[in-house]
């Protein structure tokens, strides 16, 4: 149980049960879809971005108690962030659940309770999920994310 | 070895099984995975051993003893596949890959040279992608729409819907025999009985089959029976596509190349008679060499014997798991096999199955390649059990152990 302990830590216990930012942004002038067909996770992202920061943001969709915690946390890190400073979150969140070394901690926050995922190659996908939305959303990428 | 034996004891054939010693996240491995995988007895590790460091040459070419050898031991595995499903004739028995390439093969063969623009094929709502997916592909090509036979929420097809399906527009049907998700064995004699009175030929995708029951083709009267080697304790990398021999002698090959012609010059061809003819290349012998043993293994436990096993777990499973609260089984269909699809309140399957590895047990959770079911129980995913023969009622007490941390947990 320990070990699960480190997967599942209670923030995101937590944030899966009760994933914060939730629902349909009506002002979004950004809206992306991303799915994991492996697992069928879905999240739907949207963004309110002006002059290159993120005023509000939110998501909806269904997906596992990591992917939907991995969401709710990642729009609390990058709401009032500008989007070049999101986009290095998404480096570094990146860095940080594929097991790397991590440049500096600090800049990730919270968003650290995530390290644990690096143990479960299969979980990471679920982890990135929101995070490569977000990134396609920033690159203006029309597709339509999948982690496959 | 095991010796024949009247009631089937998972406890003495687990000693076959040495993937079965290991240790899964440091605990002992409970394998409750079988329905993708079924692990490999030491008899069909060791005779892949043999037939590599005594018996290996290409088949079908060599005049020296060696080649003789290697094609006698490929070929009798072939007339054992024939009595293990009782076909009527050795060259009804065609090795392939799987049961996807099966099923490809008469996609392709049969489905390309006959299907017509409007023409329809009739596959059910609980198909593995593997039997639907090449029949849209034939149907871009063709012109040949899908149909779709429902099921009622008990995970048992509506047969009456079936019936009314059946047009002369209908070319194929194309059905499991049991459901890989929701266990449901479906009546495949009346399915081909209503089908045939309409002469339509039946496509019957029994990957699960295969190694859960008796299979008898003559007496299920289908077309074509389609299996895979690793799900029936075998290796990976062959199956088997059964067909009738009057029809697979009507089909074009399914590829050209060594072995499956007569003679080839640059103006014309002539193709090799059955089974050669759907058999282009130098075939995966040893995985060949591999499910002979794995027949034989099978044959020795009985089939009967390793169906009623299963059933009995699974009953004692269905049990178990109904007294769970907010746990619910998708599938309770009266015939059904030892596969048992679940939820737990609004608890994510992956994060299940994840806190269930940590006990050591491996379950499957997703959407178990059959998304159109998916939609149709209105889940994203399940997590699914299903059993082997050399699964106890002990690891079932394990899951229930596992579950109860599950909802512990995430409660």
């Amino acid at each position: 149980m320990s070990e699960l302990r480190e997967l599942y830590q209670e923030m995101i216990l937590d944030h899966g049960r009760h994933p914060r930012n939730f629902g349909v942004l009506p002002h979004a002038n950004y809206h992306k879809e991303g799915f994991n067909p492996l697992c069928g996770d879905k999240i739907s992202l949207y963004l309110c971005e002006k002059a290159g920061v993120v005023e509000d943001v939110g998501f909806d969709g269904c997906g596992c108690a990591i992917s939907m915690a991995s969401a709710s946390l990642m729009t609390e890190a990058i709401k009032g962030k500008t989007t070049q400073e999101a986009a290095r979150l998404f480096t570094d969140f990146h860095v940080l659940v594929t097991g790397l070394p991590v440049e500096d901690m600090t800049r990730l926050g919270k968003l650290v309770v995530f390290s644990g995922v690096a143990a479960y190659p299969v979980r990471v996908k679920c982890a990135i999920l929101a995070w490569h939305v977000l990134q396609a959303l920033l690159k203006n990428d029309a597709a339509t994310v999948s982690t496959e | 070895m095991i010796s024949e034996m009247a009631k089937l004891d998972p406890y003495i054939v687990r000693a076959d099984f040495p993937i079965l010693q290991i240790q899964n996240r440091g605990k002992p491995l409970i394998y409750l995975d079988t329905s993708a995988s079924a692990q490999k007895p030491h008899q069909v590790i060791d005779a892949i051993q043999h037939y590599y460091t005594h018996q290996h040459a290409n088949i079908h070419r060599g005049v020296y003893e060696l080649s003789e050898q290697a094609t006698q031991v490929f070929e009798g595995v072939r007339h054992q596949v024939k009595s293990f499903i009782n076909a009527q004739h050795a060259e009804e028995i065609i090795f392939v890959r799987g049961t996807t390439e099966a099923i490809n093969l008469v996609a392709h063969s049969y489905g390309r040279s006959r299907f017509q623009p409007g023409d329809e094929i009739v596959v059910s709502v609980m198909e593995h992608h593997s039997n639907i997916v090449p029949w849209q592909m034939v149907g871009e090509v063709t012109g040949a729409v899908l149909r779709v036979i429902p099921m009622a929420d008990t995970g048992e097809l509506d047969l009456d819907a079936y019936r009314q399906l059946l047009t002369a527009r209908t070319k194929l049907i194309a059905v499991t025999h049991i459901s890989n998700v929701l266990g449901t064995i479906n009546p495949i004699k009346e399915i081909t009985a209503l089908a045939h009175a309409q002469q339509i030929p039946v496509l019957v995708d029994g990957a699960q089959a295969a190694p859960f029951f008796p299979v008898d083709v003559q007496a299920l009267d289908c077309d074509f029976y389609a299996f895979s080697s690793h799900k029936m304790y075998g290796p990976t990398g062959v199956g088997v596509l059964y067909g009738k021999k009057a029809l697979l002698e009507t089909m074009p090959p399914y590829q050209g190349g060594g072995d499956m012609i007569e003679t080839v010059s640059f103006a014309k061809t002539t193709y090799a008679k059955l089974p050669n003819k759907f058999e282009a290349g130098t075939p995966n012998i040893a995985a060949v060499v591999g499910l002979g043993a794995a027949i034989r293994y099978l044959q020795i436990l009985g089939m009967e014997n390793i169906a009623s096993h299963e059933q009995e777990l699974l009953h004692y499973a269905t049990e178990q798991l109904q007294a769970i609260a907010g746990l619910r089984i998708f599938g309770t269909a009266k015939h059904k096999a030892g596969v048992i699809a679940f939820v737990v309140d609004d608890i994510h399957p992956h994060d299940i199955a994840t806190v269930l590895d940590h006990a050591g047990i491996a379950v499957r959770a997703g959407h178990h390649c059959a998304m159109p079911l998916m939609e149709r129980l209105h889940v994203p995913a399940t997590v699914r059990v299903s059993l082997g023969l050399y699964n106890t009622r002990e690891e079932i007490d394990q899951l229930m152990v596992g579950l109860q941390q599950v909802k512990r947990l995430f409660g």
